[in-house]
């Protein structure tokens, strides 16, 4: 099996910075553009963080469709959890470039989100699994999913934005 | 009409006008009555069998503000305990699930069997003769009882029993139920999240049928995206829904739905390579239960809500839903899909992907939910508007879905437990 040439760290950290950025301006078409056409997004429940999601309830499990649906419906008027928009504000740590399997990068950060609304201030903690590929010269994301540490989502109540 | 402000509600059958008092979604002192009335006197949902397969399988977690372990007994006996040391009080179970024969206390060692009977204490002789092991096991609700897999406790003593507590939504259990041949199950993954609302409120938008096309546009317009049409359909068809009060305040809708169902109605999404197989699972729920019933369990939808705090929605898949108050303006929510044991993991991936499209602190309707709920407490904050209006579909012989008998149905109930003078069970325990 080949295996791709690992991208230097700081190579993966401006782009986890920027998909950070994008994310933070609800630029969300903008961010599809760094997904690849096949990229799933996931976010595993609080009890099975490292669950499969075709066996396992997860919070998330967005193929493309929904993916490209969820982003939709956040830019729309009608998704009331996030109208008004929710103010977020992300810190990305600890990024490490862990290896490759065939064309995939494997990369993990950990994360603190910030979310304010309506005057609360909830915070989400865990870490990204990615799979990064190259596409020509840029890296582009494949697989992002959002391990939290969190036990519950208490009192967060919901994921409605990005995370 | 007694619209006084003391009465939580104004339930005028005469004129069609029915009406709750918000302080019932406010006031500190109700939440207090609540859990001396409704939640220690009704039967509560603990869990599955299913999450409990084996001899020493357990699973601690919080029923209704009570640390319990939920666990099979090396007698297999499903019992509930409660989970705190009969010596000083520190919990013998730690873990939130697994397997074990015996809980030990951390604190001084005391020793639990799988049944909860007290068989280890360190230095025993240093106690009289008056103490006895035998009285000093973990202690388990006066009633624990099962039905049809769903494990229920309750801390009256005088309480009816389950089967009859349960009256008219044992029906729509079973409906559930007889999705499988040889038993239903959790799946893994626990939904824990949780809504600053109170929990009254998530009961009424469980199987609140008017608020679905507002509140959930973006789900429906979903919907049409991935190629379900509903032109010329509303959220049911009219003949063929209903919303039922099942007595003891439990109530469903129950309708025919645009969206698949992964028991065995396909639609175009699921993909033209899985029809045949719908079509076979089809075939064999008519040979089981003939067209009728079959079509019931497969085609239609149900929200249920057993009284006080349990949601079954057989929707788009099925979640098991439980939700507890911790302050008036905040519930704990706690959700979980429910499949039968013996589907495939074909079948079991298109399921789980179905619920998460609606269902769920991050699917595409649950958020707005929560959202709603939250945003009718703090409008509560108008102290001057006192009252909210439950009156729809009143005055129809049939009401429909998208009416609110089903609401009106639990708000009966839990007025008459809350405004008992006397707790007649309390009364016959005397």
């Amino acid at each position: 099996m080949s295996t791709a040439e690992l991208p230097s760290r700081i190579e993966v950290e401006d782009l986890l910075y920027q998909e950070a950025a994008l994310l933070d301006d609800w630029r969300l078409e903008e961010w599809l553009e760094m997904l690849t056409a096949d990229a799933i997004y996931q976010v595993p429940p609080t009890d099975v963080p490292e669950g499969d999601s075709r066996n396992t309830l997860f919070i998330i499990a967005d193929d493309a469709v929904r993916i490209r649906s969820r982003v939709k419906q956040l830019l729309g008027k009608a998704a009331w959890a996030e109208n008004p928009r929710s103010r977020t504000r992300r810190m990305i740590a600890n990024v490490r470039v862990l290896g490759a399997e065939g064309d995939n990068i494997l990369v993990s950060a950990n994360f603190a989100v910030h979310r304010m609304r309506y005057e609360s201030v909830d915070t989400y903690i865990g870490h990204y699994d990615y799979k990064l590929i190259r596409d020509g010269k840029a890296l582009k994301i494949r697989e992002r999913r959002a391990i939290l540490d969190n036990e519950a989502l208490r009192p967060h109540g919901k994921i409605s934005f990005i995370l | 009409m007694d619209k006084s402000a003391d009465n939580y509600i104004m339930d005028d059958q005469n004129a069609g006008l029915f009406r709750v008092n918000r302080r019932a979604f406010t006031d500190p002192e109700c939440l207090a009555e609540e859990r001396r009335r409704i939640f220690d006197k009704c039967w509560i949902y603990v869990g599955h069998e299913s999450e409990v397969p084996h001899a020493g399988d357990y699973r601690s977690r919080n029923v209704a503000g009570h640390p319990v372990i939920l666990v099979r007994g090396d007698d297999s006996a499903i019992r509930v305990l409660l989970n705190t040391c009969t010596h000083r009080g520190a919990m013998v179970c730690r873990q939130k699930s697994g397997n074990a024969k015996t809980f030990q206390c951390p604190y001084h060692a005391w020793t639990y069997n799988s049944r909860g009977q007290l068989v280890g204490v360190p230095g025993e002789e240093s106690y009289s003769e008056a103490f006895k092991r035998e009285d000093m096991g973990l202690v388990a609700p006066p009633k624990v009882d099962n039905y049809r897999g769903f494990v229920f406790a309750c801390f009256d003593r005088a309480a009816d029993s389950l089967w009859d507590y349960l009256a008219g939504a044992r029906e729509y259990l079973d409906l559930v139920a007889d999705q499988s041949e040889i038993g239903m199950k959790i799946v893994a993954g626990q939904q824990a999240y949780s809504a600053r609302a109170n929990w009254k409120l998530l009961v009424e938008n469980s199987y609140d049928g008017y608020h679905g096309l507002p509140t959930h546009q973006r789900y429906f317009s979903f919907l049409s995206d991935i190629g379900i049409d509903f032109k010329g359909r509303d959220l049911a068809v009219p003949a063929r829904q209903k919303a039922v009060d099942l007595g003891n305040g439990h109530a469903v809708l129950e309708y025919q739905s645009a969206w698949g169902r992964p028991i065995a109605h396909w639609v175009a999404p699921f993909g033209e390579d899985r029809k045949a197989h719908f079509e076979e699972v089809r075939r064999r729920f008519d040979e089981r239960f003939g067209a009728e019933r079959s079509r019931r369990i497969c085609e239609t939808s149900r929200n249920l809500g057993i009284f006080p705090n349990l949601v079954i929605n057989d929707i788009m898949a099925i979640t098991v839903r439980t939700f507890y108050p911790v302050s008036p303006d905040y519930m704990e929510v706690n959700a979980w899909a429910l499949a039968p044991i013996e589907e495939s993991a074909e079948d079991s991936a298109l399921r789980l992907d179905n619920f998460l499209t609606f269902l769920g602190p991050g699917g595409f309707a649950t958020p707005d939910d929560v959202e709603m709920l939250e945003s009718c407490q703090r409008g509560y904050a108008n102290r001057e508007v006192a009252w909210s209006d439950i009156s729809r579909g009143m005055k129809r012989e049939n009401p429909s879905v998208t009416d609110e008998l089903q609401i009106r149905a639990f708000w009966r109930r839990w007025n008459q437990l809350m405004t008992e003078p006397q707790l007649r069970r309390a009364r016959k325990a005397a």
